[in-house]
């Protein structure tokens, strides 16, 4: 079973009829005994940083989350759930992450050209930087789709796959059992679902 | 690099597409869920749902009908028509809308289009227009084009992206159904004056129409029709090859 973490941001009505759509049992929770229960982990997330980072911190879930990475299980972060894996993000001030991933969210804004509109949102192609059982099923230059403002900085060593947005940004992640998509695998097509079955087909990390 | 998104938009009527669907290989034609369906395996970059219907029971019927291609269909999915209140957006957001289109309901209460993007955040929150010339002047057309607001359209535009707005269709009156191309006139001023994606809509009558609007307006982020893709006028797969063999980005399937 797949534990789709709901600590009160976004809506995860898409994500859980896409892990459905692909055969898979996942149910949306904030029960820590499900999560401990479950086989993976994903962590959602839109909205502000600061925001779901606290609303994370006082569910008491990140405690749980931190248990079961430390365990091996397989967690993966979408958009803003996939940043919160980091380190810390500049997103108006400076807060802390959780730490799983090296690497900081640093906005898109100075980084790319002035005449590039922010958010990125629309479909980008994927640059395959390193090999990884979460790309198994992917190819490169397949089209991801992306809504965000911010993107993670300094992550080389868990660095799966880059799109190119008027600079390289980072757009997957994984590192042992903790993977990351900065875009939406559930709104993807059937290359975003490609993405969810092989996550569902990853390992423990021992 | 980003592509150009092409995004098909289905009229809904009582739970049935409207405006005529003219397919082969469809079960079912005027079934959004079979037509959503086939839109994003033939190459549609996004939908756009619109409720044209009236009654309270075509309101429950479109929701549910909106559940169901969310389940089935993972493409990014806008829905407009009956956008009135939060609420409003509250109701298809829970069936699994990722954007809401607001056009005579911010006309009526001009702060809808802010109270919204505080609650569900800028990218959330589509301004669709409904312009067309009044004595050489861009007006904004309330009603689905019936009722001229008086305002003048690129103002309007420019104030609700100030408010919140996080992406613009603009729909040309004077271009819809023509089926003689973009109005390119009036979709540059658009993007010379805001910074979020701005899509086009209206006057769409084949391909060649679809590669002119992105080669002229590199601002233009998306085009935007209903009848030419229902009627296979324009095949997506087709439009799509023509727009990479042109230097446009595009997504192919």
């Amino acid at each position: 079973m797949v534990a789709i973490v709901d600590y009160g941001v976004g809506n995860l009505f898409s994500l859980r009829s896409s892990f459905r759509a692909i055969g898979e049992e996942a149910e949306v929770t904030a029960d820590p005994e499900r999560i401990r229960q479950a086989d993976r982990l994903i962590l959602p997330g839109v909205g502000a940083f600061e925001d779901a980072a606290r609303k994370l911190r006082q569910s008491g879930l990140d405690r749980v989350l931190r248990g079961e990475a430390e365990k091996g299980k397989p967690l993966m972060g979408i958009c803003l759930g996939m940043q919160m894996l980091f380190e810390r993000s500049f997103e108006y001030g400076e807060h802390e992450g959780l730490g799983f991933l090296k690497g900081e969210i640093r906005p898109l804004a100075g980084r790319i050209p002035e005449k590039l509109k922010i958010p990125q949102m629309g479909w980008n192609a994927l640059e395959i930087r390193r090999e990884s059982p979460l790309l198994k099923y992917t190819r490169e230059g397949d089209c991801v789709y992306f809504v965000h403002s911010y993107s993670a900085v300094g992550c080389e060593d868990s660095l799966l796959a880059t799109v190119e947005y008027g600079a390289e940004i980072t757009a997957c992640v994984g590192k042992n059992n903790i993977y990351g998509c900065q875009f939406h695998p559930e709104k993807s097509g059937s290359v975003g679902l490609r993405i969810l079955r092989a996550f569902c087909e990853t390992e423990a990390a021992v | 690099m980003i592509t150009k998104r092409i995004i098909p938009c289905l009229d809904v009527k009582n739970g049935r597409v409207v405006k005529g669907v003219n397919f082969m290989n469809l079960g079912d034609v005027a079934s959004p869920v079979e037509l959503a369906k086939y839109y994003s395996d033939h190459g549609a970059d996004e939908l756009v749902f619109y409720d044209i219907t009236a009654s309270a029971e075509g309101r429950t019927l479109f929701t549910d009908i909106l559940t169901e291609t969310a389940e089935t269909v993972f493409i990014p999915l806008t829905v407009g028509g009956g956008i009135n209140t939060t609420a409003d957006f509250d109701r298809v957001l829970k069936c699994g809308a990722d954007k809401v289109s607001v056009n005579s309901g911010a006309i009526r209460d001009p702060s809808l289009v802010g109270q919204a993007a505080r609650l569900y955040g800028d990218q959330c929150v589509v301004l669709s227009v409904d312009v067309k010339r009044v004595d050489g002047v861009f007006r904004v057309f309330a009603k689905g084009g019936r009722e001229n607001t008086g305002m003048e359209a690129i103002e309007w535009i420019r104030r609700c992206v100030g408010e919140g707005a996080g992406e613009v269709v603009v729909n040309s009156m004077d271009t819809d159904g023509v089926k003689q191309g973009f109005d390119l006139e009036l979709l540059e001023k658009v993007c010379s004056v805001v910074h979020v994606p701005v899509i086009a809509s209206g006057g769409a009558g084949r391909i060649a129409d679809f590669i002119t609007l992105f080669q002229e307006l590199p601002g233009v982020d998306a085009g935007l029709a209903a009848s030419i893709f229902h009627f296979g006028e324009v095949r997506i797969e087709d439009l799509k090859k023509e727009m990479q063999r042109n230097g446009i980005p595009a997504r192919m399937v």
